[in-house]
């Protein structure tokens, strides 16, 4: 999913584990987990049944899924999973991963059983030479997402960050880590840019998975980045895995963004219901144009914070669209709702340019 | 004080506890009609469009109590009703769902107090006191003594259920769901009844459901006639505990319906895009396939209509039917 599997690359390598990546999510491995899986479950669980399928397909043996603890349906995804590839006739090995804050022996006994005899001291230090790849790979897409609305030359952005991918994914050591993270971001800021132009900019909030995988969503970001919109997202992948949720990456503690939405939703409901709401405050508060939301089709946390957005949106003068996603939607259909609401934006600007010289 | 309490949702399980309490604590409480076109029509259209059907209709229900001049609506925060679980996420953010909109809609004002039990048991007790303290100014001892009024009336509700009556039988005001005519006993089949109850009970959301099936010869088997611990025992069967109480209640019925061979078949009532049963349904469908017990699940949302549902119901009972009789021979 998304980046993940640059890090996971690279941890599976350290740990030794022969290990199969599943082809890229494509139409095919969303069309066999529809298939399998019920149909209100949302669409990230019909997309990993389509991964798991063509894992195996691949001749994987073993399969590893994250775990949690509700209320969102994700912590129970594993369970329903194994059941439904079961009732499906595959023979399988089935782990699932809990968060390391639902037990931290628990956790370090998963990953000892792939790779036995691993001593505790020796995954935390994996895990953490891991982690730091997988931080300076967000950071490079953070810069991506921004300097898109201003290259001069459509597409250099995108082609530069596989180049920085690429030289980010191969060293090993800490230090090698740090040296080429440095050259991946050199390699990033070197697109030609446009400084003086004039850009829309857009904060990104939503469920987890839609944020992160660009197949599910159609590669919106890049459209968006490509019609000059200046972009910023709620969600990272390393932000959710550090156990202290000081969100580096996005740039403000989970705790902060829980105060802004106190006012609107004083609850945690599960996936990111609260984060977007009080990242929607957040953006408005900064000058933000306008927020897009991405939901699978159904997601309660996403459902929950979609109920309450209309209230903020009028108290906060934002203007914010919800795209929700499911096995039916198309890409043109996506686009033409992105596009309008664009127009829409545009034309706030100017009326509001209007109204400060009359 | 006039204190409304929707016909809907948490309702069909705690009525007579909230009821009590705030009757003791002074308030004169009022609950909104039976769900009927209008209010369930009012509230698809306020609501979020991919919520599922019964929360829809709790925004018809606020509505109602509106219009008949109610001086607060009751939508408790019900987070975690014991530990390590929470309630459905929708419950949990209910009342920001509704305060939402309460300004556009000109509800009056809400009354939420935040029940949360997850990190530790018989919390209830003093978040409630607080509540009777801040809400209606009222002593810890006389919150206390609410609360000592409440549990009684529960508690004889619930012995209600165990002892066979349905909901409906016991809550005030429930006529309703009552079938014309039956077969005579010898005819009929055990059907498990398994779903949510402010789905299976709202006869407008299910098209009378549960009358249609006892008018068609069905002996129902219902969760709520087994005694709750019971039912949290049976529902530990599971791969991985799951983390939702109402539908731990329903995995363990199943469990229990299946091993104790209670039942001949199990309809099966989930609400469209209901996210706790989207899981759940996986695994009770695998647990009634392989210990041959039939199972229909029914899915209902805010178009559902009657004749459809008769037609299925119908079909399953007569399959039923067919497979006594082949067995027999």
């Amino acid at each position: 999913m998304g980046n993940l599997h640059f890090m996971l690359d690279d941890l599976f390598g350290r740990l030794g584990v022969d290990y199969i990546r599943p082809p890229a999510s494509s139409t095919r491995t969303l069309q066999i987990g529809a298939q399998h899986s019920p149909e209100f479950a949302c669409l990230p669980l019909k997309i990993n049944i389509g991964n798991f399928i063509e894992a195996m397909e691949a001749g994987a043996d073993t399969l590893i899924m994250a775990g949690g603890h509700g209320p969102c349906r994700f912590g129970y995804y594993g369970i329903v999973e194994e059941r439904i590839l079961r009732d499906l006739g595959y023979d399988f090995k089935f782990m699932m991963l809990e968060p390391f804050n639902d037990g931290a022996w628990a956790f370090y006994k998963t990953f000892e059983a792939l790779s036995p005899g691993l001593s505790i001291r020796k995954l935390w230090k994996m895990l953490k030479v891991s982690f730091s790849k997988a931080r300076a790979f967000d950071r490079l897409y953070k810069r991506a997402l921004q300097l898109r609305a201003y290259e001069v030359n459509l597409g250099d952005t995108s082609r530069t960050l596989r180049q920085a991918e690429e030289i980010l994914s191969r060293p090993r050591t800490p230090e090698e880590i740090e040296a080429a993270a440095a050259e991946a971001m050199t390699v990033i800021e070197a697109v030609e840019q446009d400084p003086g132009r004039e850009v829309m900019r857009v904060g990104i909030v939503g469920e987890f998975y839609l944020l992160l995988e660009p197949f599910s969503n159609f590669g919106l970001e890049e459209t968006l980045g490509h019609m000059d919109v200046y972009l910023e997202r709620s969600v990272w992948v390393t932000d959710w895995i550090a156990p202290n949720r000081d969100n580096i990456i996005y740039g403000y503690p989970k705790k902060d963004i829980e105060k802004k939405a106190e006012p609107f939703l004083d609850q945690n409901v599960g996936g990111e219901g609260r984060e977007t709401i009080g990242s929607i405050v957040m953006f408005a508060e900064r000058g933000f144009d306008g927020i897009i939301q991405l939901l699978p089709f159904g997601c309660m946390p996403e459902n929950i914070a979609t109920s309450i957005i209309p209230r903020v949106q009028q108290e906060h003068d934002i203007p914010v669209l919800t795209l929700a996603f499911d096995e039916q939607t198309g890409r043109a259909g996506v686009i033409t709702r992105v596009e309008a609401f664009l127009d829409l934006l545009a034309a706030r600007r100017r009326s509001k340019a209007g109204a400060l010289r009359a | 004080m006039r204190v409304g309490i929707p016909r809907s949702l948490l309702y069909y399980k705690y009525l007579p506890f909230w009821k009590t309490f705030l009757t003791r604590l002074g308030a004169e409480v009022e609950t909104s009609p039976l769900t009927n076109k209008k209010i369930l029509s009012r509230g698809v259209e306020v609501a979020e469009n991919e919520l599922c059907v019964p929360v829809k209709a709790f925004y018809g229900h606020c509505m109602a109590l509106r219009d008949n001049g109610v001086d607060a609506i009751f939508v408790p925060r019900v987070v975690s009703v014991e530990e390590r679980a929470y309630t459905c996420p929708k419950f949990l953010g209910l009342p920001d769902m509704i305060g939402a909109v309460a300004g556009p809609l000109g509800l009056p004002p809400l009354l939420t107090p935040r029940l949360n039990q997850r990190e530790k048991p018989r919390e209830f007790k003093w978040q409630l006191i607080d509540f009777a303290r801040r809400q209606f100014g009222r002593s810890k001892l006389d919150a206390v003594a609410a609360l000592e009024s409440a549990r009684l009336a529960q508690r004889s509700y619930q012995a209600g259920l165990v002892g066979g009556k349905k909901p409906l039988d016991l809550l005030p005001n429930s006529r309703f769901n009552v079938p014309r005519s039956r077969p005579p006993a010898e005819q009929r089949k055990r059907i498990g009844l398994l779903g949510h109850p402010y789905n299976i009970y709202d006869g407008y959301i299910t098209q009378n459901l549960v009358a249609r099936l006892e008018e068609m010869g069905a002996e129902l088997v219902l969760p709520e006639m087994t005694e709750h611990h019971e039912l949290m025992q049976a529902a530990t069967d599971v791969p991985k505990q799951l983390y939702w109480s109402y539908e731990k209640e329903i995995m363990g019925a199943i469990n229990l319906w299946t091993e104790n061979k209670a039942v001949d078949g199990v309809v099966y009532v989930l609400a469209f895009a209901c996210g706790p049963d989207s899981m759940i349904q996986v695994l009770i469908e695998h647990r009634a396939r392989i210990h041959d017990v039939p199972l229909m699940s029914l899915i209902i949302d805010e178009h559902s209509g009657e004749a459809g549902l008769i037609t299925r119901i119908e079909a399953f009972l007569d399959m039923l039917m067919r497979k006594k009789k082949t067995a027999a021979a």
